[in-house]
């Protein structure tokens, strides 16, 4: 049995799946008025009206719980030059040839990029979904406002849920990564190889 | 019920019955040059509905002040100087157009909640309503509003129920100058060419038909004094039309961007299957 380095507290645990249901609530709330294909997932949230209903308030607790998130995981997200020449070498990545990439730390470029695509589309949902959110707040703006809001907030989501459709593949795909987020450990190979930099900066090997 | 043949249905990808064809598509004709503004129109259309809308005092003919949940039709009010230095008052009913390309139809997400019948009349089919208001952002006339009892999209039915048993709207059978006609669209153009014909007689050279072709056409036309200028009876916009946001991406953007997500799934799934998943060596560690 290899050593386990802990990765994630279980507070910053709860928070992540706290973000991710409410996502996932969200997504399959969202895609039911996004186009008739997906309106028979409105049956999940009790029919048309009810998803009409709670989508919005689905989507302002994942917004509040995902600022708490964002704020915890905003320093080791960082952009570095090193992180350029990772994502240089993506086709060798997706090819499962790792050998002399660049040292990542406790997150490679793909998972950066991620994160800020959430940072920025995230806020840009709660804001062009307050416009139109009936009937609390839609009827004080403009219409002209509204049909902006809704392209903004349907586009927002769409580069959102195709970033998270990446993101659970390559939790499945790099085989001891879900650990992290269920246990709060993975095994010392796992960081070492993965995130090498991170490795020798938890154990200072 | 024949005449209410669902042409088309809001949020519905397959083609509705269409093969009756001999439907004929309907038009409310308003003449706003016999127009007296005496709001009989208004009181009909609240008494056929069983609406009532709240009492309240403006100044001003505009009364009430603007379309609600409650009222359906309102009468609005425009004093316009003319080249010559005469007054006119313009005094438009409006409501519902009744596009042929109905915007609030095709902006709206919940299945059947908006249908277009063969005679041309859009409906809202309350009960399928979620109360979105995406109809709101479809509407190129600025018509639906949202009750704030049952959070549901209200307008003008053109009086769908008594057009479906051969009668005419609540507001045509009331009008007492007949400038509110009704029957086959072809008839209300008809109609129309001879009043405008007897306008252009009594010197208003550019009186014509607002049957606006950027939404296909509508099933409530109006003759209008000064056709060239529409938007001096209290802002009738001159071309309307769907806006883009809702047209290109109700139409297009959706179905390509729901097969990306798909695809993104699929790519997912068979990528595992070509690479394989990534797998570290225990002996790795040190």
């Amino acid at each position: 049995m290899s050593t386990l380095i802990q990765r994630y507290s279980a507070s910053e645990r709860n928070n992540h799946w706290l973000v991710a249901i409410a996502f996932i609530l969200a997504a399959l709330s969202g895609l039911a008025l996004f186009h008739p294909a997906f309106f028979f997932l409105t049956n999940l949230f009790g029919g048309g009206t009810w998803t009409r209903i709670l989508h919005p308030f689905i989507g302002a607790v994942m917004f509040l719980f995902f600022i708490v998130m964002a704020a915890r995981f905003w320093r080791p997200n960082r952009i570095t030059p090193a992180d350029r020449q990772w994502m240089r070498r993506i086709g060798d990545v997706i090819r499962n040839r790792d050998e002399g990439l660049p040292e990542p730390g406790k997150y490679n470029a793909g998972q950066k990029y991620l994160f800020w695509v959430l940072v920025i589309g995230i806020p840009v949902l709660l804001v062009s979904g307050i416009f139109i959110w009936q009937p609390w707040f839609a009827p004080f703006f403009p219409i002209w406002l509204l049909r902006v809001a809704v392209v903004v907030h349907a586009l927002a989501a769409w580069i959102i849920i195709l970033g998270i459709v990446v993101h659970v593949y390559a939790a499945i795909w790099v085989k001891g990564t879900i650990r992290a987020m269920t246990r709060g450990t993975v095994s010392a190979a796992w960081a070492k190889h993965h995130h090498r930099a991170w490795y020798r900066e938890t154990t200072g090997k | 019920m024949q005449s209410l043949d669902v042409q088309k249905r809001s949020a519905t990808t397959t083609t509705p019955p269409s093969v009756r064809v001999a439907e004929e598509p309907v038009a409310k004709l308003i003449d706003i040059s016999k127009c007296i503004g005496c709001k009989a129109c208004q009181v009909a259309c609240m008494q056929w509905n069983d609406l009532r809308d709240e009492i309240t005092f403006h100044p001003g003919y505009n009364n009430p002040v603007d379309l609600s949940d409650q009222s359906w039709t309102v009468m609005r009010f425009a004093e316009v100087q003319r080249e010559d230095g005469r007054l006119d008052w313009l005094i438009r009913k409006d409501g519902c157009m009744h596009c042929e390309d109905p915007g609030c139809l095709k902006a709206c997400p919940a299945p059947g909640a908006i249908v277009k019948y063969a005679n041309g009349i859009v409906d809202f089919v309350s009960e399928n309503c979620i109360g979105c208001g995406y109809c709101l952002t479809g509407c190129p006339f600025n018509i639906p509003r949202i009750s704030k009892k049952d959070n549901k999209a209200y307008k003008c039915t053109l009086c769908s129920d008594r057009v479906a048993v051969g009668l005419e709207p609540a507001c045509v059978k009331t009008c007492p100058t007949g400038a509110i006609v009704f029957g086959s669209k072809v008839d209300m153009i008809h109609h129309a060419e001879g009043r405008i014909a007897d306008l252009k007689e009594r010197g208003y050279s550019n009186a014509a038909l607002y049957d606006p072709q950027g939404v296909g056409g509508t099933h409530v036309m109006y003759v209008l004094q000064h056709g060239d200028q529409p938007e001096l009876y209290a802002g009738l916009p001159k071309d309307p039309s769907i806006s883009p946001l809702v047209s290109l991406w109700k139409g297009i953007a959706k179905p390509l961007m729901s097969f990306g997500i798909g695809l993104a799934v699929f790519a997912g799934f068979f990528h595992f299957v070509t690479a394989g998943p990534k797998e570290v060596e225990e002996e790795e560690t040190d």
